[in-house]
């Protein structure tokens, strides 16, 4: 008895330095958003009252909610799929050894390596019409000048496109290390019975890189909703909420608008998104995921 | 004995080190943000040094906070944790949202109905606008500035313009514009004649046509918006006929932070900004240009625009007091004048201007007077309650015009509805 009780002893002082850190960092913030989000925000002389469902009515009725929603489904729907494809197709052409490939490699990963903040200003000066690097190259074939960032409808494709850049190099170092530890029996067997590198592709690499999938693509969802950095630098959500994303607006409700008690509504409504997309991500495809 | 020797000499310099300190020391943070390049976070610093220098019962932490926006962020979010700074430099539109958090304080009890006479009644009355409510002083203007329009003469000389002189009203401007606006052999536009840069806060530059056509956007207690009075639509309608009718504007949002590039690039013959790129103008342009006020309508205007000098609530008697006077210091004109020629901000008083150094400056860069000429005509910059979420409905709104998504009407009566739903809270009558 009194030695199992050492062990839970022992057990629990390992467990308690991240289970401090995670409680004190995670799971109460979490709760008091939660608890916050069902209460008015204090205004110097005007102390904070419950108002149960107020600020959930208040977000159903929010027309710049519903865009930033609407908006965040598109961008994850495109940068997701494109930063995996674009990461896979470049772990491939890297895989093998050829001349001047670590070359290539480091070329790919610069992107992940860059501070957003910094390179969406140089990204600024690639969308600017007529004197922009995108409007000079398209005026050498007659085109006429775009406003890229300066238009709704194709302000949030430009962000997407910068989303798309920096992630798909992070990504293509998990894919390039997946594909290194396929064993070269499996390939050299392939060939022996004549797979075509399609068959090959399809029926041996793909579903032992599934586990790495899996991980890029819940990396690839989280940050769909948690990289915004670049809307701060390029557009400020604008013009007209054409870009604003679910992140950026609760940004600006909590630190500018100082509206901290709808900011936590927001934050739990995000929550919410992303819990359901976690968690269906490992039930569903975990199945699906390991090679038997 | 060697132990006791070592403790005997550590005791007598810490006994001395306190003995040195004066005993009524106050100590101060003070944040500050920087909106413009340039050498401004050293002036701001070299200032701070020169004053605890000359008075060392005070010490004062100049703690530089980054953007406009961080800064009201840092000191917001500090205050509610009980750390506010004592003094800060943060935008004057922010004035309503810090009385409502109850952070700031006025500055009349800390200053002798003289001084309230000299000092605080010696700043331009545009600057005052955006720094009094209620009979009160709750911020006294320091880093100030004002939209200007800055001309191409060369571009002007080309399309047979007189060079020398600029649009001065709406109509002219719409002239002279179509005459600089340039387009290639396949019809596409080379040089535009106009550029108001709208993205990210388009409302500043728009007061610049609101005012002008008679309108004011707020009143002064911050809690009524004008937004679909006639002439704020018309202002719009003129705002959005420049690329859609006109043709000698950009179409869609126009970015501010390349405008000076597009300008160097004779993207833009004409470009309106803030005053506080004329050093950036001035060492960069590689052609002659002029500075002049914004073109007019009904009459001249512009807004005015940039940050106020707050006193906190929570710091001490002594510490407010040693506030205003370090406020009193940096804004007086010797050190004004240093800070305006360093950093293109307008001097607040027109004290500054009499000084040696400013007249210097003023002999050698005529521009910078087009800007305080302006501020005989100048007023508020748009600000009420809750000011970020108002301006964000209009700017939003502004928007939506521009991208021709809505007619400038409809926008504005949306945004007027919405502003009346947060500011309704704001208007009983205590």
């Amino acid at each position: 008895m009194g030695k199992l009780n050492q062990q839970w002893i022992y057990a629990w002082l390992l467990l308690l330095p991240a289970m401090v850190i995670l409680l004190g960092f995670t799971y109460l913030p979490a709760i008091e958003t939660f608890i916050d989000s069902f209460f008015s925000t204090a205004r110097g002389r005007r102390p904070s009252v419950f108002v149960g469902w107020e600020n959930y009515e208040r977000l159903i009725s929010d027309d710049v909610f519903k865009r930033v929603l609407w908006n965040n489904a598109i961008y994850a729907l495109v940068t997701i799929p494109a930063s995996i494809g674009l990461a896979l197709a470049m772990a491939l052409f890297v895989h093998s050894p050829r001349r001047g490939v670590g070359l290539l490699r480091m070329a790919y990963f610069t992107p992940t390596v860059l501070p957003l903040i910094a390179v969406a200003n140089i990204w600024i000066f690639f969308y600017l019409p007529t004197i922009g690097l995108i409007d000079q190259i398209r005026a050498l074939f007659g085109f006429s000048a775009q406003n890229w960032i300066g238009q709704p409808d194709t302000v949030l494709y430009t962000m997407i496109a910068v989303a798309v850049w920096k992630e798909a190099g992070f990504f293509m170092i998990f894919y390039l290390a997946a594909l290194q530890a396929i064993p070269q029996p499996l390939r050299e067997a392939a060939a022996i019975e004549g797979a075509s590198r399609w068959t090959f592709f399809k029926r041996v690499t793909l579903p032992l890189i599934m586990p790495t999938t899996l991980f890029v693509s819940v990396n690839a969802v989280i940050n769909a909703f948690r990289l915004v950095d670049h809307i701060f630098v390029m557009t400020q959500g604008g013009p007209n909420n054409a870009s604003n994303l679910l992140l950026y607006y609760i940004y600006d409700v909590a630190f500018a608008f100082w509206d901290t008690a709808y900011a936590s509504t927001l934050t739990v409504v995000m929550l919410i998104i992303l819990s359901v997309l976690a968690i269906g991500q490992f039930f569903f495809l975990d199945k699906k995921v390991h090679y038997k | 004995m060697m132990y006791s020797m070592k403790k005997l000499v550590t005791s007598t310099v810490l006994a001395a080190s306190l003995l040195s300190t004066p005993a009524v020391a106050v100590d101060l943070e003070f944040y500050f943000p920087v909106a413009v390049g340039g050498g401004a976070a050293d002036t701001i610093e070299a200032l701070t040094k020169k004053y605890v220098e000359m008075n060392p019962d005070v010490n004062i932490e100049a703690v530089y906070a980054g953007s406009y926006n961080d800064a009201s962020a840092k000191a917001i979010t500090a205050a509610r944790g009980g750390n506010a700074p004592q003094i800060s430099v943060l935008l004057s539109t922010e004035m309503f949202t810090l009385i409502d958090e109850d952070l700031i304080e006025p500055f009349d009890a800390y200053v002798t109905d003289a001084e309230k006479e000299t000092w605080i009644g010696g700043f331009y009355p545009s600057f005052m606008e955006n720094s009094q409510t209620g009979g009160k002083t709750w911020g006294i203007p320091f880093q100030r500035s004002t939209p200007v329009m800055y001309w191409n003469k060369e571009a002007f000389k080309e399309a047979g313009l007189d060079p020398e002189i600029a649009p001065a009203n709406w109509d002219e401007l719409v002239e002279m514009g179509k005459k600089l606006t340039k387009t290639d052999a396949s019809g596409n536009v080379t040089q535009w004649g106009l550029r108001i840069p709208t993205a990210g806060f388009p409302y500043w530059l728009f007061q610049g046509l609101s005012t002008p056509n008679g309108a004011i956007l707020a009143n002064a207690d911050g809690n009524k918006t004008t937004f679909d009075a006639p002439e704020v639509v018309e202002a719009l309608e003129y705002l959005v006929a420049l690329s859609a009718e006109h043709k000698i504007m950009q179409p869609g949002s126009i970015n501010w932070g390349a405008t000076p590039k597009a300008f160097f690039e004779k993207e833009a013959a004409i470009i309106w900004t803030t005053t506080g790129n004329l050093t950036n103008i001035r060492t960069n342009a590689p052609f002659d240009f002029g500075v002049a006020m914004l073109p007019e309508k009904k009459r001249r205007g512009a807004p005015t625009g940039g940050g106020n000098f707050y006193l906190f609530k929570n710091a001490s008697d002594e510490q407010k007091q040693a506030a205003v006077d370090f406020v009193k210091w940096i804004t007086a004109p010797e050190q004004a004048a240093v800070w305006s020629i360093a950093t293109g901000y307008v001097a607040p008083r027109p004290g500054a201007w009499e000084t040696d150094a400013m007249k210097a400056y003023v002999e050698e860069v005529p521009a910078a007077l087009v800007a305080r000429n302006q501020l005989e005509f100048a007023v508020a910059e748009l600000s009420t309650y809750e000011n970020k979420l108002v301006s964000k409905i209009f700017n939003d709104a502004l928007a939506s015009a521009i991208s021709g998504e809505k007619s400038a009407a409809d926008a504005m009566a949306e945004a007027q509805s919405k502003a009346d739903d947060v500011l309704k809270a704001y208007r009983s009558t205590n």
